[in-house]
Formats: structure tokens, C-alpha cells, sequence
């Protein structure tokens, strides 16, 4: 099957400044996937270069087994929506889906009119007047109503409030039981991820620190409390994501495809909250001290870890 | 709105227990409560990620799981049906395996273990056994 994105040694920069390093994706068909990472980790230039937005200036990408943006094709199976859901003001939401249906071969008028009628919207408001959980519902039954084959979303729930933020993902996903559209969306709420997303990108300082099936990547995570010892005193075949010591006591995040062995420790799972947070922690601490970063940090955070830190500053 | 539904589910994210676990879990409780019963029809996957904003593949495994436990079959086209009640009787069935569980616990407070001890090996136990399964 084709791909949803496929990246090779993927890279953008803006002058000198690099948004995104290196980036090798594959991320099989019909994925939620989940986009995380500090602000200017990369996420939106991602997005933007999945849409077709921005041209890489290294390496390729290809959605959906296409070059983005090549022809009225490829746009017509991509959806995308920007950050902070723009909308245009001073036209009414009848407007806003006559856009849609001139603008987009394959536009669905009765589904972009049910959805309105559905979030009880009134048709000649102006989109300038309506709350932001109303505005970004609009974005999305554009966005929706092209009838995308992905939809790429940069953080659609960033300015909702809870009510707002549940009802887009409940349209969202709805979209996903119906049409099997695949959804790639950013967001720091990782509780919202948790939620809806079953597969996971974690991009800290440009580069991807973790990607993977959620249900593989929370299978292959533990946390592992002992005696205070060396990473090295651990079992083979266990990667340390990070490692945490007190005078007695030290503190693994190890990734195992294999179950842990039993031993003189006490081993749990993580919270994909507390997984995120670790990988984010771990390329942080590499990019400040990249001289301990070899200690601290195992093969997958560390590596590149002195071009990281060059981002950082 | 949600009549014709016979349970619903909820999520809750603080527990640190897989959303699939915990839909199957729900499912299982209302079964020993009484709530569902066997041929009721579960809340189809449309139904769920609409109402409660959840990945429509994590219903799907959770009805998968409890399929292979013999809780519930789907019927192509039409849904996911319960085929089996678990009422009271199935706690007393099991009454045998409380009282050695009691006993257990006897013996390890005899041993010196204390609660979050207990609670600490069981919970290890578990996970390994339930490894060793898979």
C-alpha cells in the first residue's frame, strides 16, 4: 500500500536557520498520527512541506505516493488547515462553502451544508462573528468538504476551549469512521492525541526523536527504578532513552522490542504524556551538554546530538 | 439522542490505562452489573468516536479483545452483539479462586509484606504473566 508520507533525509532551511534536519518518515495508510514537540521544533514546516506549501531544500517527501502540490490532482486529495484556522472575515459561511465547491473538483455540498446545519450555524453569518470553536468547525467542513484523502491539520485546537476542542475532534473523527480520510494533526494537548491519534512523531530541534505505532511505541517503553549502577550495568538489547540518578537510586526510560528481563528492579509502562515529555527532556539535556550527552542519552535521542545543539543557540 | 443505545462509554486519560483497556473494561463491568445482557448490541464504532472524540481503530481492538475473550461477536453489517452474561454467577463460580487469593494474602502479611508491598508484587506478577501470554 502507498504510504501516507514518506520523507527521505528530509531538511528545510530558512537562511541559516534550520526547521527541520534529516527527517526519515514512513507512515503507513489510514493513520491518525500525531505531530508533538516544543514551539519551533519543526511541526509547521513539516505540515507546510506536506502540503505542498514549502519546497524541502534537501531530501524528498512524498504523500500519498505523489510529490506535493505536483498538479490539481494531488492538492485535490490534501487537505490542509493552518494554524489558528484562517477564515475569511468579511464573507458569510454560504460563501465560505461556495469557495469550497468552485475552488474543489471533488467538493461535497450536502455533506459541508449538513455539517453547518448539524453545528446549528446560520449560513448568511459572517465568518468575521463567530466564536473561535465556531470558526475553526468552519475551517474543518472546508477542509472536510473537499473531500481530502489526509487532512493535515497545524494544531486545530490550539485557541478552544475544552467544549469546543471535543466537538472538533468528535467531527474529526467522524470524518476518519466515514471516509477513511487519514488525519496528520500537531498539538501540544497530548491528552487529545492520546485520544484520537494511533500513531506518534515527536520532533524536538528539527529532528524526529521518535515516531512509530502508539500501541508499539507504549508496548516497548518501560521505566525501570533501581539501585543506583551505570546504563551499562543493564541488561543487553535495552536502548536508554534517558536515565535519571539520585545518590541511591537511578531511574531508566529503556526502549525493549523484546519483554524486560526480570531482575532487581521494579519496571512500569508510561503514560504517552510522560514518553513524550522523556524524549523531549532527552534531546534537550544532548543539545545542552552534548559532552555527557553519551552518558545520559541512548543511541536514538543522542544521535546528531552536536547539530542539535547548533539549533539550539 | 442516544436512545436505542444501551451502555456509553467515557474516557479517563489520568488513569495511565489504555483507552482500548479502558472501553474493554467498561464493557466487562456492565456486564457484571447487569447492564448489558446477552444479544444487546454494543454502541456501533460510529457511534463512539462521535461521542466521545476517540481513534475509531482503538474501538475496533477493544471489540476485538473482548470477541476473543467470547464476550461478544459481530455480525457483518449489522454490529457488535454480547453473546454471554456474566451475572453474579460467575463470581460465585469463582469462589474458590477468591478463597485461595485470601489465604495468599494471609500468608504474605505473615511473611511481613505490607499492603503496598502486596500490591507492588501483584501488579509485577501480573504483567509478567501477562507477557509470558502473548
Amino acid at each position: 500500500m502507498t504510504a501516507l508520507l514518506e520523507a527521505h533525509a528530509l531538511g528545510m532551511r530558512y537562511g541559516r536557520r534550520r526547521a527541520l534536519t534529516d527527517c526519515t518518515l514512513n507512515i503507513p495508510p489510514g493513520h491518525v498520527v500525531g505531530l508533538v514537540g516544543p514551539n519551533g521544533a519543526g511541526k509547521s514546516t513539516l505540515l507546510k512541506l506536506a502540503s505542498g506549501f514549502l519546497s524541502p531544500t534537501s531530501g524528498t517527501i512524498s504523500v500519498l505516493g505523489n510529490t506535493p502540490g505536483s498538479g490539481t490532482g494531488q492538492l485535490a486529495r490534501v487537505g490542509f488547515l493552518a494554524q489558528d484556522a484562517p477564515v475569511y472575515p468579511s464573507l458569510s459561511i454560504a460563501d465560505h462553502l461556495r469557495l469550497g465547491a468552485r475552488l474543489n473538483p471533488r467538493w461535497d455540498q450536502g455533506f459541508a451544508e449538513r455539517r453547518i446545519a448539524q453545528l446549528q450555524l446560520d449560513p448568511t453569518q459572517k465568518a468575521g462573528k463567530l466564536s473561535g470553536g465556531q470558526r475553526a468547525q468552519l475551517a474543518l467542513t472546508v477542509a472536510a468538504g473537499k473531500r481530502p484523502e489526509v487532512l493535515l491539520l497545524d494544531e486545530p485546537v490550539a485557541s478552544l476551549d475544552p467544549l469546543a476542542r471535543r466537538g472538533f475532534l468528535n467531527h474529526l473523527m467522524e470524518s476518519v469512521v466515514e471516509d477513511g480520510t487519514s488525519v496528520v494533526l500537531s498539538s501540544h494537548l497530548i491528552s487529545d492525541l492520546e485520544r484520537v491519534c494511533d500513531y506518534l512523531i515527536v520532533l524536538v530541534s528539527s529532528r524526529v526523536r521518535l515516531a512509530g505505532e502508539v500501541d508499539e511505541i507504549t508496548a516497548t517503553h518501560h521505566r525501570m527504578v533501581c539501585t543506583r549502577r551505570d546504563p551499562g550495568a543493564l541488561p543487553a538489547g535495552l536502548e536508554v532513552v534517558s536515565a535519571t540518578h539520585t545518590d541511591r537510586q537511578s531511574t531508566f526510560v529503556v526502549r525493549s522490542d523484546a519483554p524486560l528481563p526480570a531482575g532487581d528492579w521494579a519496571a512500569e509502562r508510561l503514560s504517552m504524556e510522560d514518553l513524550v515529555l522523556t524524549y523531549m527532556e532527552a534531546a534537550d539535556s544532548a543539545a545542552a551538554e552534548p559532552a555527557t550527552s553519551a552518558t545520559s542519552t541512548g543511541s536514538a535521542a543522542g544521535a546528531g546530538s552536536t547539530e542539535g545543539a547548533e539549533v539550539a543557540r | 439522542m442516544n436512545r436505542g443505545l444501551v451502555i456509553e462509554f467515557h474516557l479517563d486519560p489520568r488513569t495511565g490505562v489504555a483507552p482500548y483497556l479502558q472501553l474493554v473494561q467498561q464493557v466487562r463491568q456492565a456486564l457484571l452489573l447487569g447492564l448489558l445482557s446477552e444479544g444487546d448490541q454494543l454502541p456501533t464504532v460510529k457511534q463512539v468516536v462521535t461521542k466521545i472524540a476517540i481513534n475509531p481503530n482503538t474501538v475496533l481492538k477493544a471489540y476485538r479483545d473482548l470477541e476473543r475473550e467470547g464476550l461478544v461477536a459481530p455480525k457483518p453489517g449489522v454490529g457488535t452483539f454480547v453473546t454471554k452474561t456474566l451475572g453474579q454467577a460467575s463470581l460465585v463460580e469463582h469462589e474458590p479462586l477468591r478463597r485461595e487469593l485470601a489465604a495468599w494474602l494471609g500468608r504474605a502479611r505473615a511473611a511481613g509484606l505490607t499492603e503496598p508491598g502486596i500490591e507492588a508484587m501483584f501488579q509485577s506478577t501480573l504483567r509478567e504473566s501477562g507477557e509470558e501470554e502473548k
